[in-house]
């Protein structure tokens, strides 16, 4: 199942060349990029790992992809998604954020019903992935 | 990082296979890779076609880079004309890619060694505009760094820290100024040779993404270039920028006069060449920074003599140098004793 998070996540997955463009609009607008990657891509899973520290004062998007490659080198198998930070005051949040890899197999949630108090059932996404340990989900890979 | 099909020309970097990892059934160079290869064809010109290389060289305007470089810099005849020649070979180069002639992307790292205050970094942000202009460089700026914004403090420091400065460079110039510091012989555990290894293999891999200047004195770079082979060989263009002649000095000085809206008395012109001409044989001379130096120095005690004389002042006692703003200077007074900074 395509997890589908962030920005431009129901179009197909862009290529390098789209990503640059995009990097491109955000360093344009004066938004620092930084690279993040999880292997629990569950929704409410809000704060993924850094890869690195956001990258301040660039002003070519070649920078910042060569941060991803390097990511994606390290962590073939992960999600990866990349942060453009509007830091304007008013705004002061995340202005653009997207995905730009993929684990090559998404096996998906499944829901869990629990059985409550009376009749009630109260329902839960849990990820298939997750029912490895940390570090070993997607392939068994890092 | 980008498949060696780039034409020179263009600014975006061809297209690479995306981020989808290879699946069953999913074809990834699909309509897509087509779409460009047609692109490519429609750019390619017929074998018979000509091309005005006038007229391209007007579209760019680098026209304006060089009637800057020639009215804002004196002298500098060979720099000129080295830059003239890289400009010529960058644009033969765009007009055989638009006939489909192959055309390696030139190598355009450089070195420029000179005494202080010749120019080196003036020159190079005129090279960073130029290069921008003929489109070898997407942005067109310029990183001036020197060993400490290289060089970590601590095991594990440089490689983030030299990587950090490589990604603001990208897509501009990485103006190294002494860069003979990266190396020191006498430490062969300096965190410097770090430094230079990344350096050699950004410049060697992403030779589209930026361009290298490494600045400067003549023989010290010679020295540097002798212990890191390497370094020398990635290098194409080494650019020597002489010593300013005295006319060429006193351009200069009108020069920054005019700028700042001053002018010279008659005979404080022959005061000031004669300035000139004494402080260049004097020891730590760095041509024009100490022209402008001497000037701001004249200017204090111009500032000064007008709040002494104490009376009403009109524009042209304002804007007039006289000989004794320059004659007040430790170079006329002791000839040969310790010399005055700058």
């Amino acid at each position: 199942m395509r997890i589908t998070q962030g920005t431009f996540s129901y179009l197909p997955d862009l290529t390098d060349e789209e990503i640059t463009k995009q990097i491109q609009y955000a360093l344009d607008n004066r938004w620092p990029c930084s690279v993040e990657f999880t292997d629990d891509p569950h929704p409410r899973n809000t704060y993924w790992e850094m890869w690195g520290l956001p990258m301040f004062d660039l002003s070519d998007a070649a920078g910042v992809l060569a941060e991803v490659n390097e990511c994606r080198k390290a962590k073939p198998e992960h999600y990866i998604r990349l942060n453009a930070y509007n830091a304007n005051y008013g705004k002061q949040t995340i202005a653009l954020s997207f995905i730009v890899q993929r684990p090559s197999e998404e096996p998906g949630f499944r829901v869990e019903r629990q059985e409550a108090h009376d009749r009630t059932i109260r329902y839960t996404l849990h990820p298939y992935a997750a029912d490895k340990p940390h570090g070993n989900r997607y392939n068994g890979q890092q | 990082m980008t498949p060696p099909d780039r034409l020179p020309g263009s600014k975006i970097p061809a297209s690479r296979v995306g981020f989808g990892m290879a699946r069953p059934g999913h074809n990834s160079a699909g309509p897509e890779a087509s779409e460009e290869a047609g692109k490519d064809e429609q750019e390619t010109l017929p074998p018979d076609a000509r091309i005005d290389l006038a007229k391209e060289r007007a579209e760019t305007g680098i026209e304006e880079v060089f009637n800057s470089l020639d009215a804002e810099l004196i002298g500098l005849a060979p720099v000129k004309n080295r830059i003239r020649e890289i400009a010529a070979l960058l644009l033969v180069d765009r007009a055989r890619a638009q006939f489909g002639l192959s055309t390696s992307r030139p190598n355009l790292h450089m070195s420029f060694t000179g005494s202080p205050g010749t120019g080196k970094t003036t020159v190079a942000m005129r090279m960073a505009d130029m290069l921008y202009r003929l489109g070898y460089l997407r942005r067109g700026h310029l990183i001036s760094v020197t060993r400490d914004d290289l060089v970590g403090q601590y095991v594990g420091h440089t490689a983030p820290k030299t990587k950090e400065v490589l990604k603001r460079a990208m897509g501009g110039v990485l103006f190294i100024d002494e860069a003979y510091y990266l190396y020191r012989e006498d430490n062969e555990r300096d965190y410097g040779q770090e430094t230079i290894e990344i350096l050699l293999q950004v410049m060697e891999n992403q030779r589209e993404d930026l361009v290298v200047i490494l600045a400067g004195y003549k023989d010290r770079m010679d020295s540097f270039f002798v212990s890191n082979p390497g370094m020398g060989s990635r290098i194409a263009h080494h650019i020597d920028f002489p010593d300013y002649t005295l006319q060429e000095l006193e351009e200069i000085g009108n020069l920054m006069i005019q700028a700042e809206g001053y002018s010279f008395s008659p005979e404080a012109e022959k005061t000031f060449r004669e300035y000139l001409d004494r402080r260049k044989r004097q020891p730590r001379f760095a041509n024009a920074r100490s022209v402008r130096n001497a000037i701001e120095r004249a200017r204090l005690r111009h500032a000064s003599r007008m709040m002494a004389a104490d009376k009403p002042v009109g524009r042209d006692e304002l804007t007039t140098l006289i000989p004794e703003d320059f004659l007040s200077s430790r170079v006329f007074t002791d000839s040969n004793a310790e010399t005055p900074s700058g």
